[in-house]
């Protein structure tokens, strides 16, 4: 059954992130069913229990209020909405995406929405890759997202929760891979025509894996700089993964700056 | 002469060049069939002019049918879509196309079968409800029809000449702006939505005036059955939040057409500012549907369970703090922007919070039937149908109220699966079930049963297949609105197509009720009462007596003409065209207004 369906990456977490994430969707199911178990049981239970043809049913035509009864009404859902909300305050402080992951200095990674297609640079490593992202076992990455595209999503669904990935803007996703693994990546927000084909691989490597990749990718002969950068942004879909040895520094804050600075002209693509 | 408007723009590929033969064909099928049953002119002065709110209630429902038709062929051209386009094959539809399909499905499921179909209900019922000859103000009840039957017009159109939107249904800038979408798609969108928008905003006015100041007297707001509080509190809504609708859209079009930069990527322009706007309008949208939904359930479960609805006043207080609490949760939609914890946390617990009167409503119903004597007919079965989906369709709510959820779900099929849950089994299965319970005492005869129960039976079955596998492919990490699939996600769409083709026989069952009991109507007359309701709609004939303040008037429908020329003309900028749109709607106000006959 697994296999033919494929894996339920949201269920199968390989990253802590995403293990807490699907932590809280179990727990927040599990509570919502203790109102709505009895809710369906008893529908079920009425309808069956007062149909018109069972006269032997008490019948009350004129019951119509009764104060203990609706205060419980009004209870039962304040109770459980006041547990799921205490959960969801602190959820949601804890897996707040710009908060820092435990285990070290995080891997920076500056991640770029093109049309349709994913750039993912590396400032510490200075390399840069399209639709390829590499991220060592065990070490937090943090992601910064920005995107010179309509608003996309950034989203590897077995290491953790989407981010928006909009122009002029930076969003920080913080995650990291438990298990390395080869994962799905994809962007979750339609963004146009190539949308569908708006993938990347996310490898998850061990450390010595990642700096061998690391030098396997510097050793391309590609240059990403300003002029490189104006081709590979214009609109194309289903490109394979691309490797730059070299990545210029600057490349990123022009990106995320262009559309803000006073003298932008107007789309500079 | 034409803007920008060219031959070109009814040139396309085979798909598009069927679906303008079956527009062509269906608007000449039936003004062959007037012509040839010379019913121009009953038509005209039975319908098409009248202000009686029970015939424009008859109308809008008519159009939502229409509507619900053609947005149904759009779900079943997705559905086909995604499961032909698997791995290597590409499908039948361009990504274009496809994007324009599930841009359509969107905007005309909730804008033009939704709406119709509840201020049908709401037209109909509503002034029976609390004793009122007709509403406030029926001139402008019936502009207010017509001029969303021009938005909807608008739309079939951009099917024959040029293109709709390829943005999703709420046109998220920038991908809606200029840069990325400089086909007439989008415009017409707005336009669309700008025209019905302001004949949903001043319906909202008139039946807020309405139930505040024509009541019966004796008919406190206390006394007023639960139907006409859900209505009440739906036009609230439709008054506070289609203002900002309409100055979203407007605000996207002087981008669009005068070059401004409110929601543009450069020049200061922000397309978050628009993502917050059109949610501030579309989370209260959703209780603009569904409160009269649940309006409609009050009714019809105490008179099929035979006793009094449980707990009236906690009813009331329930819809209310609905009404306000969701103006309040919007950002519930976007938790993945990367707004602050504590703005995150505040919105998901606010969402929560709604689930609360929510919860004492179908607590409310369940003890409504406890101790009743429940009759199974058709309006009940969709009660039942509707709790059960509803139920499973708040807790996945629920689910995605908590921003740490929200995250690994949000635009996933799983997103796609719950607000179809609250949707169809939510708001369709409620108006439904109201057509069937009041269809009796619009127009005299009840309607067939067997077909009825196979239509609810075709419905929930179809229904469950088709989006329980959606909930099941977005825990797979399958986004939306994608033209092709991997090949792991197959099996499950196939069965979610084979869902929408039951649906389909659902859709069918009910058309072919229509047509039957429509035959046999003299040899099933329903008599003033025939549910034994309790209100005061059942004391009057079946079908009620005609509007004593109807008056015949063309002005509803040429002023629509004109915004519907108006439109048009601004989608393809003829300027020209445009400014005859606008004298001509001014010129017939400053006629109308020297009418002094009116009742």
């Amino acid at each position: 059954m697994m296999y033919l369906l494929g894996a339920f990456a949201v269920l199968q977490p390989q990253g802590s992130v995403a293990l807490a994430e699907r932590g809280l969707l179990v727990s927040a199911t599990l509570l919502m069913f203790i109102v709505a178990v009895p809710v369906l049981s008893l529908l079920f239970f009425f309808a069956w229990r007062y149909r018109a043809g069972n006269t032997k049913a008490k019948y009350l035509p004129n019951w119509q209020h009764g104060k203990l009864e609706e205060l419980v009404w009004w209870a039962i859902p304040f109770e459980i909405v006041l547990i799921l909300g205490a959960l969801t305050w602190t959820s949601t402080h804890q897996l707040d995406p710009r908060l820092p992951l435990p285990g070290g200095a995080p891997l920076v990674v500056q991640v770029v929405a093109l049309d349709w297609k994913w750039l993912f640079i590396y400032p510490t490593e200075q390399v840069a890759t399209v639709n390829e992202l590499a991220v060592p076992v065990g070490r937090p990455v943090r992601f910064e997202v920005t995107a010179d595209a309509p608003m996309n999503s950034f989203w590897i669904p077995q290491l953790g929760g989407q981010i928006y990935a909009m122009t002029g803007m930076v969003n920080i996703l913080n995650l990291v891979a438990d298990k390395p693994g080869t994962f799905a990546g994809m962007s979750a927000n339609y963004s146009g025509a190539g949308f569908a084909q708006m993938k990347f691989v996310a490898k998850a490597l061990s450390p010595e894996d990642f700096d061998a990749w690391v030098q396997r990718v510097k050793e391309s002969p590609l240059v990403l700089d300003h002029h490189t950068y104006v081709p590979l942004a214009a609109p194309s879909a289903a490109g394979p993964a691309v490797y730059y040895g070299t990545a210029e520094n600057s490349l990123y804050n022009t990106i995320v700056t262009k559309f803000t600075g006073p003298q932008a002209p107007a789309h500079a693509h | 002469m034409f803007g920008t408007l060219t031959l070109n723009a009814f040139l396309h590929g085979p798909i598009e060049t069927v679906a303008q033969l079956s527009v062509l064909f269906g608007v000449l099928a039936v003004v062959g069939l007037l012509t040839y049953y010379q019913r121009w002119g009953w038509l005209y002065k039975h319908w098409l002019t009248t202000t009686d709110h029970k015939k424009i209630g008859v109308m809008y429902i008519a159009l939502s049918f229409v509507m619900l038709a053609r947005g149904a062929v759009d779900a079943f051209m997705m559905r086909a879509q995604q499961v032909l386009a698997v791995g290597d094959g590409a499908g039948y539809l361009s990504p274009d196309h496809y994007a324009q399909v599930f841009t359509a499905h969107g905007v005309i499921m909730i804008f033009f079968v939704a709406m119709p179909f509840m201020f049908g209900l709401i037209n109909c019922i509503v002034p029976l409800q609390i004793g009122a000859r007709d509403v406030a103000y029926p001139f402008l009840n019936s502009m207010s029809f017509w001029l969303t039957v021009a938005g909807a017009a608008l739309i079939n159109l951009s099917l024959v000449v040029g293109e709709f939107a390829a943005t999703g249904w709420l046109a998220y800038p920038p991908l809606s702006e200029l840069y990325f979408s400089p086909g007439v798609g989008v415009d017409y969108y707005i336009w669309a939505l700008q025209i019905a928008g302001v004949g949903t905003l001043l319906s909202g006015i008139n039946f807020l005036v309405t139930i505040l100041k024509m009541r019966v007297p004796g008919m406190s707001l206390m006394k007023m059955p639960i139907f006409v509080w859900t209505a009440l509190g739906s036009m609230l809504l439709v008054i506070f939040a289609f203002p900002i609708l309409t100055a979203t859209l407007a605000l996207l079009s002087l981008d669009r057409t005068l070059g401004l930069h409110f929601f543009t990527t450069d020049l200061g322009g922000s397309a978050m500012m628009y993502v917050n706007l059109i949610w501030a309008w579309g989370h209260p949208e959703v209780y603009i549907l569904i409160l009269p939904a649940f309006g409609a359930f009050s009714e019809i479960v105490p008179t099929f369970s035979q006793k009094r609805l449980f707990g009236y006043t906690s009813m009331v207080v329930a819809t209310m703090s609905i009404v306000v609490l969701s103006f309040v949760v919007w950002v519930h939609h976007f938790f993945t922007m990367g707004a602050s914890a504590n703005v995150n946390a505040f919105f998901g617990i606010m969402t929560m919070v709604i689930a609360i009167p929510t919860g004492v409503k179908v607590f409310n119903w369940l003890f409504t039937m406890f101790r009743g004597r429940i009759i199974f007919a058709t309006p009940m079965l969709w009660f039942m149908g509707f709790l059960t989906t509803f139920i499973l369709g708040g807790m996945t709510g629920v689910l995605m109220s908590i921003p740490g959820i929200d995250f690994q779900l949000h635009n996933s099929l799983f997103l796609v699966a719950h607000f179809h849950n609250m949707v169809i089994g939510g708001v369709l299965f409620g108006f439904f079930a109201g057509f069937v319970y009041w269809f009796p005492k619009i127009f005299g005869f009840m309607l067939n049963e067997r077909l009825g129960v196979y239509a609810f039976w075709s419905w929930i079955v179809g229904f469950l297949l088709a989006f329980i596998p959606l909930y099941a492919l977005g825990l797979m990490g399958m986004t939306r609105r994608l033209s092709e699939v991997g090949v792991e996600f197959q099996p499950l769409l196939v069965v979610a197509a084979v869902g929408a083709c039951v649906i389909g026989l659902g859709m069918l069952f009910q058309f072919l009720q229509l047509v039957v009991s429509i035959r046999d109507r003299k040899k099933n007359p329903a008599g003033n009462n025939p549910w034994n309701g309790t209100h005061l709609e059942w004391t009057t004939t079946s079908p009620p007596p005609a509007s004593p303040l109807n008056e015949n008037t063309s002005g509803g429908l040429l002023i629509a003409a004109g915004a519907l020329v108006f439109g048009f003309a601004l989608v393809w900028h003829i300027w020209w065209l445009a400014t005859l749109g606008v004298v001509g709607i001014v010129a017939l106000l400053i006629v109308r207004s020297f009418e002094t006959h009116h009742a």
